[in-house]
């Protein structure tokens, strides 16, 4: 700076200043947002009362003062013993695999893994070869997953599904329902809407008659039931009854979700797709569904989460899936103790809640992506 | 259990189809397939639950092996199928299991119009009593005026109500509707006494904040037995399942266990001799070889031992033999000579 300027304007911008120690950090975002109004205040002040009194005897009972390693009972039935993990962990495998041989319990984490190489990248918009992937996930993937899964070919040791438990049965059931429901349930859907009456007529039963009767019922009558109809001798797989059982129950409820959004389709739409000259598949395919089935994703999500729980069912008719397997293990005397069904309960509450979260988390992602502006 | 409809039902659906399954010749079956499907419960401690590894063990479990290793001498050969309270006795009629041994009460409608064949009681159960150990109470006749959890709707409240009558005692009823419920009211010592299914009481106990501090008491106030059944029309498998049985207390009054089989063949005592097929042949009459009670024994051990090993004093269950105790000390287990 050889010439000093005599100008009085300055040459750099002046530093803004910092705000007002009231109106930054902790205290301003405290005020704004849990003591803003009187009424909001207290309701802070009570839930936090709240928090305060509850939160530490939770904490205690699942960290403080739980059992994390042990090979019995003996390690929970202390005086004053919080949840009791070391039970968690020594029956860990069968939790995830029910009584699947141990020696092939690698199939499983290959299936596991196979669904997840399968499920991220679609899942995630920015990756390519969408249709590849799809192709692999509904076509491949299945047969991959039934030849690890069953055993039986290529020198895979044949696995009976009655060994099959714990969480595997639930994604099986939750994932074939979930698979199977979608498309069945647009086809019956459009069939309800069919201008054509057996169509109709026959969708509109199917849908009333699978509504009309609890899951219970269906599974009931396919395990206890159906064997008294069928010749002796003929015993086809308990889990595969239950399976098309669920996907059958849970079909008609998409189908319902789902003409929920072809009603909310203007009519303006099918008459613009019959002008454009398309036939009833095309307009459909190209013009109808897309936007029916954006608006329904969360009654289609919700019905999945739906049938994710309702896996649990499964158990009237002697399958373990995860919940049922935790019960069956409450039973082993080796670990009764008054601490035991709460932990177990709390695995596998914190199990289904990761799931469910997770599916109702990503289809709020999906959505927004979707949202083309139509919001009504 | 009490509900009287579903059994109705189902017995007439068994009638229908009794006809057709009952005929086939199951030992026939079984060893062509080679292995026996056994239906077991979804879960009662020391009966039929999961260990550590998943692999079924209990007392109903230790039957079917027991049935395994006479016809298989492999006690592994045995596939379990948890059968809900509902569905075991279709399971049974339908084939989809070839023997039911899943505490179930040997009771005359099920023994007649359901289709079932009774094996044999391997567990005398009935109802009893737990009381905290500070009462310093030693019989149930000393329970008087005392008040009693017990889960409602179930012929349990009927039997406590009349055994008080009986003995001319009161008592001050705790009635709840579910068994939790039941359980946390006695833990928190809401009553004194806490009333169901002896063997239920053990497994309870279990799960009590200081199991030690409660025990039960000797007296047993109804009479549940419970047994393996087999279907009825096939009189070599229910002979079979009967003498399997018959074996496993036999061999615990002649002292033959799992350690000792082998050592017996060579006793002079000619019961031993023809239980074990030293002498005669036995086995071919229900369609076995004639060591099948050597296989038995190898395989499971003998009553006694599958008793200690599930339920007994030195299991976290800690039941004592009482009435399961043979008969030559004190308890019903009785069996026929093998002659």
């Amino acid at each position: 700076m050889t010439t000093q300027s005599i100008s009085y304007v300055s040459t750099a911008e002046i530093p803004s200043s910092p705000p007002p120690g009231n109106a930054k950090g902790f205290p301003a975002w405290a005020r704004q947002n849990l003591f803003a109004t009187p009424l909001n205040s207290l309701t802070t002040i009570l839930i936090g009362l709240f928090l305060a009194w509850a939160l530490p005897p939770i904490l205690n009972f699942l960290i403080f003062d739980a059992v994390w390693f042990g090979d019995s009972r003996e390690a929970c039935i202390v005086e004053g013993a919080g949840a009791c993990w070391a039970f968690v962990n020594a029956k860990f495998g069968q939790f995830i695999y029910g009584r699947y041989p141990l020696d092939e319990r690698w199939r499983v984490d290959l299936v596991f893994i196979l669904f997840v190489i399968g499920l991220v990248p679609i899942a995630i918009p920015k990756v390519p070869y969408k249709g590849w992937n799809a192709l692999y996930l509904l076509l491949v993937f299945p047969i991959l997953a039934f030849i690890l899964l069953c055993g039986g070919f290529f020198g895979l040791e044949a696995v009976e599904t009655s060994l099959w438990g714990g969480l595997l049965v639930t994604l099986v059931v939750a994932v074939t329902g979930i698979a199977a429901s979608l498309p069945l349930g647009v086809l019956l859907a459009l069939g309800r809407q069919s201008k054509m009456p057996v169509i109709k007529m026959a969708s509109v039963i199917f849908i009333e008659f699978w509504r009309g009767v609890p899951l219970i019922t269906v599974l009931f009558m396919s395990s206890v039931m159906l064997p008294l109809f069928l010749p002796p001798g003929t015993n086809f797989d308990k889990l595969l009854r239950a399976l098309v059982g669920v996907a059958l129950f849970s079909s008609a409820y998409m189908a319902e979700v789902i003409r929920g959004g072809l009603q909310a389709i203007p009519k303006g739409q099918y008459e613009g797709a019959a002008a454009m000259g398309l036939g009833y598949w095309p307009s459909m395919y190209l013009i109808i569904l897309p936007q029916a089935l954006k608006i329904v994703i969360p009654g289609i999500v919700n019905s999945f989460i739906a049938l994710f729980k309702d896996t649990s069912l499964v158990l009237i008719i002697g399958i373990f899936d995860l919940l049922g397997i935790v019960q069956l293990n409450f039973t082993d005397p080796n670990w009764a103790s008054p601490v035991t069904p709460a932990t177990g309960y709390i695995f596998t509450a914190a199990v289904f809640w990761v799931f469910c979260f997770g599916m109702s988390r990503y289809s709020l992602f999906v959505e927004r992506r979707l949202d083309t502006g139509h919001k009504r | 259990m009490k509900n009287t409809f579903i059994p109705v039902l189902a017995g007439a659906v068994v009638a229908m189809t009794a006809v057709s399954a009952a005929n086939a010749a199951t030992l026939d079956d079984v060893k062509k397939k080679g292995f026996v499907q056994c239906g077991v419960s979804t879960g009662l401690a020391g009966f039929s639950n999961p260990d550590d590894k998943g692999e079924w063990t209990g007392l109903d479990v230790d039957y079917c092996r027991a049935v395994a290793s006479a016809i298989f001498d492999d006690p592994k050969a045995v596939k379990f199928s948890p059968l809900s309270a509902k569905e075991r006795f279709t399971a049974l009629q339908s084939g989809e299991v070839d023997i039911l041994s899943r505490n179930t009460t040997w009771t005359m409608s099920r023994d007649t119009q359901m289709g079932l064949a009774f094996v044999g009681v391997t567990y005398y159960d009935g109802q009893g009593f737990m009381i905290p150990k500070s009462l310093g109470v030693s019989s149930a006749k000393e329970i008087d005026g005392a008040s009693v959890c017990v889960q409602t709707g179930t012929t349990t409240e009927l039997n406590l109500s009349d055994y008080f009558k009986a003995n001319g005692m009161t008592f001050n009823p705790v009635v709840l509707e579910k068994l939790e419920e039941v359980n946390a009211a006695y833990d928190a010592g809401r009553c004194d006494v806490y009333t169901t299914d002896a063997s239920g009481l053990y497994a309870i106990r279990l799960t009590m904040s200081k199991p030690d501090d409660h025990m039960v008491l000797p007296e047993i106030i109804s009479k549940e037995p419970l047994g393996p059944a087999v279907r009825q029309g096939d009189d070599q498998w229910f002979a079979l399942n009967k003498w399997v049985y018959f074996a496993l207390l036999n061999a615990e009054e002649m002292g033959i266990t799992q350690a000792n089989v082998e050592e017996m063949k060579t006793s002079e005592n000619p019961n031993i001799k023809r239980l074990l097929g030293v002498d005669g042949d036995f086995g071919a009459s229900v369609g076995l070889s004639a060591d099948w009670a050597v296989k038995v024994i190898k395989g499971v051990g003998n009553y006694g031992e599958i008793f200690a090993r599930n339920v007994g004093t030195e299991t976290p269950l800690g039941i004592e033999r009482g009435q399961n105790a043979l008969w030559t000390e004190g308890g019903l287990q009785y069996a026929p000579p093998v002659r």
